[in-house]
């Protein structure tokens, strides 16, 4: 057995002068960070104020800077699709298709798993506690190893640029190409390896948010008084423990297969790809569900706060939320219309999918209902969310055309899909992530986002992406089939080339959010926001200080209604300094998460590699770990009464200076909430 | 090759299949244009710096409007299912055009990375070129002797995949002679972007014409001749076999079965070998 499993010389990425490249940024982006932080001597810092906290603010930020620096990644490998695709009419263009396919492959898995997950669960992880006015999650540590394998999942991809090749069997590594028969080598092993242990972070975060709501809301909040966000976050957690395992199932019979010569889902012997395609795609459409809800929920956030005016129709969006999660279970079949299923299977499975449009329908006219008579204050937030709601009427639309099991069989596979897809997740789910990153920044880092530079973001990622995405609508319609490296026909071309361009506009927004983040660092003393409640916000995470103390609120809320904050601060109970304070418990540290998150990481390097006395080794470390973790009685601490009271102190004095709340100075701004106007 | 199916429909079958999505795309404009509309509209009136406009913070629920939203919408999806589910039925793939016309035969499998035509009623056997005469129906069995792949002719239908140890079937129509595009359109690997083959529909006198210069080929595809092009290979120029080995396209879907129980032939779904 060789020490370095089957790792030879070879593995290494110079076999071309990209992929070297590729993998010569990726170390130097990584020994960038090392650098930066050993210059500042803040490894001390780092350590224990992030990599072991178990704050859920912090993990939670955590989630979003690695999603952050997934999208970059995985635009790179946009950028180069589009532009080989506009290169490669009769030409090679510059990527062989060894490489390309590799690039489609780990856009995919990156985009979803990595970007839009970790994006989502940080949101999560910020504000869903605060909104039900609680401390932290349920299992603060369980969040902790959540993070940490999700983040070792992504390192895995990373690692494939340098070490070995990633898979080119495209984000659903589809058997039996990504058998062991038609594509050897590590590469689908990467994806399976990545998509495994994230997947199971994923599983327990779901786990973990559904306990914390379940468990651990404020005195008073009751279920129908839950802040929209937290209720599709409910929701959404809850398709992640069923949908899941799914895809656990999946992957881990694919990489049976592959590692121990298995038949599931082999061309013969006994084998069916068919059955890995239903199983993926029982998880893999409440996935699109289980990343969309939660920016259905930040919407509705922004649309009433910045329309100054109650949500319309909470109960309705509620229970269309619920449907649609139910609907979501019921509609897998519609990713392989043109299997050859019977019409029966096919028109079952059409209308249950067509009949998805009415809750999402009803969503958009409460939406619009919300503004109806508001008064809309046209901050950056609300710029995404209008360009969602233009966009992803037009997304639903070529949704429900796939629906119908005829139309599916004529532009199933080709660009109209790709564009179908990206109409429902760049407007649908980026830019309810960016509206939630760019409203509660403040909550997060105690200063707000210059909103020039975010509404600059807004325009190019709009623009940008009606250019990337309209022209492959056509493309579809002109046969053009997704993933191809090079082509023929010549009417193509020209589609190409616009959507390149808009590939390029959308980096330009990625651009204008940099520069955005790094003038509002410059600015932060201007941009401070003083009271915690930089938009006269409505739900209780704006009652907690910006950034929220280590357990968010001193005293526990009392909650009287929906919309408590807006609630508090109509009867003039807000921003009262309680006479004394009591002892809080909080999680101690530990950095047990992050080594079982790295540990996990060399399993599956060592699996990938078959390097087995590395997988076993790691492996039973990380047994031992949660042994030790379970044995520990002291994973709490006690902060005192008295060092409560110093931090509140020291806001209220803050609170006390700011003259007036930064929301008064907006034109557009309707008034604080009046003892009367509320329900 | 490439034309716009929906613009330029070049069978009944397409036909169908586009009018419906013009249908539905029709249909659905009753909610889409008000949702433009109510969004351009809402933008302007009820911006915050317009006072004029009526400002009711409070207004959070209406009785018709909740009618009109959940009405309207499951309306509109109930018209749209009852034909979904017509349309589905009358254009399965797996139905045959037009009953009383016997339809063209030709067998189809996909390899790495080109399409093999085997025409049983006239014992010939292609490679990448799919020729038959305009105005009869062609019924495709389709498998795979390698990965999934998907097999589509958009100019005159929809695509149906091919998998191994499994046939699928289609049926199309061409109404006049044309030449049009087919290709894989399901991803297989590095000569996926080539995996494509001219699909000809002639007259009838042409295509009897060119059935007698394929048996005048002098290549038969037997099972030497058939591995050697089983193996992966690009760009493949169009070839003729002028006969083939016989059974082939049942032998090579039962190279992949492993139980005879399996073998039972189904109506319904993905069939296995008969």
């Amino acid at each position: 057995m060789e020490i370095l499993g089957r790792f030879t010389i070879d593995s290494l990425p110079f076999y071309s002068v990209i992929a070297a490249s590729g993998a010569g940024v990726t170390v130097l982006g990584g020994l960038l960070v090392v650098g930066v932080i050993t210059w500042f001597g803040a490894w001390r810092y780092v350590w224990t104020e992030w990599l072991t906290s178990l704050d859920h603010k912090k993990i939670g930020i955590m989630y979003i800077m690695v999603a952050l620096v997934m999208l970059l990644r995985g635009f790179v490998d946009a950028a180069m699709m589009r532009s080989q695709q506009a290169i490669a009419f009769n030409s090679d263009g510059y990527l062989p298709p060894s490489h390309f396919d590799q690039i489609f492959s780990s856009h995919g898995t990156i985009m979803i798993f990595f970007m839009a997950m970790p994006f989502m669960a940080g949101l999560i992880n910020l504000i869903m506690p605060q909104q039900i006015g609680s401390r932290d999650v349920a299992f603060p540590f369980m969040n902790s190893i959540s993070l940490w394998i999700t983040t070792a999942g992504a390192g895995l991809v990373l690692i494939s640029l340098v070490i070995g090749r990633f898979s080119t069997a495209g984000w659903t590594g589809y058997p039996p190409y990504s058998g062991v028969e038609f594509t050897p080598g590590v590469g689908v092993d990467y994806w399976i390896w990545a998509v495994l242990i994230s997947g199971i972070g994923s599983t327990m975060s779901g786990i973990n948010f559904v306990a914390t709501i379940v468990k651990c809301r404020a005195p008073g909040m009751y279920m129908f008084r839950l802040p929209l966000f937290t209720w599709t976050v409910f929701v959404t957690a809850a398709l992640m423990i069923f949908a899941f395992p799914a895809l656990t199932v999946a992957c881990t019979m694919l990489m049976l297969d592959r590692t121990l010569d298995m038949h599931f889902f082999t061309n013969g012997m006994g084998g069916n790809m068919m059955n890995y395609i239903n199983i993926f795609w029982l998880w893999g459409h409440p996935e699109v569900y289980i990343l969309v809800l939660p920016a259905f929920g930040v919407f509705s956030e922004v649309v009433a706060i910045f329309s100054q005016k109650r949500l319309f129709a909470y109960l309705s969006l509620v229970f269309a939320t619920m449907a649609i999660a139910f609907l979501s279970f019921t509609v897998w079949l519609h990713h392989f219309f043109t299997m050859g299923s019977s019409a029966k299977v096919n028109s079952f499975f059409g209308t249950m999918t067509s009949i998805i449009a009415v809750p999402t329908g009803v969503k958009v006219f409460d939406w619009l209902m919300t503004m109806f008579r508001g008064r809309i204050i046209f901050k950056p937030p609300m710029l995404y969310m209008l360009g969602f709601l233009v966009l992803f009427v037009i997304g639903g639309l070529s949704g429900v055309l796939l629906a119908l099991p005829p139309v599916d069989y004529v532009v199933h596979n080709t660009t109209f899909l790709v564009a179908h897809f990206h109409n429902v997740i760049i407007p649908g789910v980026v830019f309810g992530y960016l509206a939630g990153y760019m409203m509660w920044f403040p909550k997060a880092f105690g200063f707000k986002l210059n909103e020039k530079w975010g509404a600059w973001s807004f325009w190019c990622w709009t623009i940008g992406f009606i250019l990337a995405f309209m022209p492959l609508y056509v493309l579809g319609f002109l046969g053009m089939p997704r993933r191809m490296e090079h082509y023929e026909i010549a009417a193509w071309q020209p589609h190409l080339i616009v959507a390149a361009v808009g590939a390029f506009i959308i980096f330009l927004g990625i651009v204008c959010m940099a520069i955005q983040l790094i003038v509002s660092l410059r600015d932060r003393e201007e941009l401070v926001d003083m009271t915690g409640d930089p938009w006269n916000g409505r739900s209780l995470e704006w009652a907690t200080s910006s950034p929220a103390a280590p357990y968010n609120f001193a005293v526990i809320p009392d909650v009287k209604g929906l919309d408590a904050f807006w609630q508090m601060k109509a009867e003039g109970i807000a921003y009262k300094q309680p006479d004394h304070y009591e002892d809080i418990t909080l999680p101690r540290n530990s950095s047990l998460g992050l080594m079982i998150g790295v540990l996990g990481g060399v399993f599956g390097f060592a699996m990938i590699w078959w390097i087995w006395w590395l997988a076993i080794l790691s492996m039973g470390v990380i047994a031992v770990l949660i042994i030790i973790r379970a044995c520990d009685d002291h994973t709490n601490f006690v902060m005192p009464a008295s060092e409560v009271k110093a931090i509140e102190d020291a806001w209220f004095a803050k609170i006390a200076k700011a003259p007036r709340n930064e929301m008064e100075d907006d034109p557009g701004f309707a008034g604080f909430p009046a003892p009367e106007g509320t329900a | 090759m490439a034309t716009a199916p929906i613009i330029d429909p070049k069978g009944p079958i397409i036909l169908a299949e586009r009018n419906l999505m013009f249908s539905a795309t029709a249909i659905m404009m009753i909610v889409i244009l008000p949702a433009f509309l109510m969004t351009a509209l809402f933008i302007w009136r009820y911006r915050g710096t317009n006072r004029k406009a009526r400002y009711t913070p409070d207004l959070a629920y209406f009785w018709p409007v909740e009618v009109v939203v959940w009405g309207v919408p499951a309306a509109i999806i109930l018209w749209l299912g009852i034909h979904l589910w017509h349309n589905t039925y009358e254009l399965d793939p797996y139905n045959a055009i037009n009953p009383s016309v016997k339809p063209l035969r030709v067998d189809v499998i996909a390899q790495d990375w080109k399409w093999l035509f085997i025409y049983p009623e006239q014992d010939i056997a292609v490679v990448n070129e799919l020729v038959f005469p305009a105005g009869r129906p062609l019924s495709l069995k389709i498998t795979s002797d390698t990965v999934m792949n998907s097999f589509m002719i958009q100019a005159l239908g929809g695509q149906i995949f091919a998998m191994a140890g499994m046939q699928t079937r289609l049926h199309l129509l061409a109404d006049e002679p044309g030449k049009f595009w087919g290709r894989n359109v399901q991803y297989s690997g590095a000569g996926f972007s080539d995996q494509q083959f001219r699909a000809i529909a002639t007259t009838n006198e042409d295509f009897d014409a060119w059935v007698e210069k394929v048996r005048g080929a002098e290549e038969k595809l037997d099972t030497a001749t058939y591995e050697k092009l089983l193996k992966p290979s690009q760009k493949v120029p169009v070839t003729y076999y002028s006969d083939y080995e016989l059974n082939l396209f049942d032998t090579i879907i039962a190279k992949y079965a492993h139980n005879d129980a399996d073998l039972t032939p189904s109506s319904e779904t993905a069939e296995p070998a008969q």
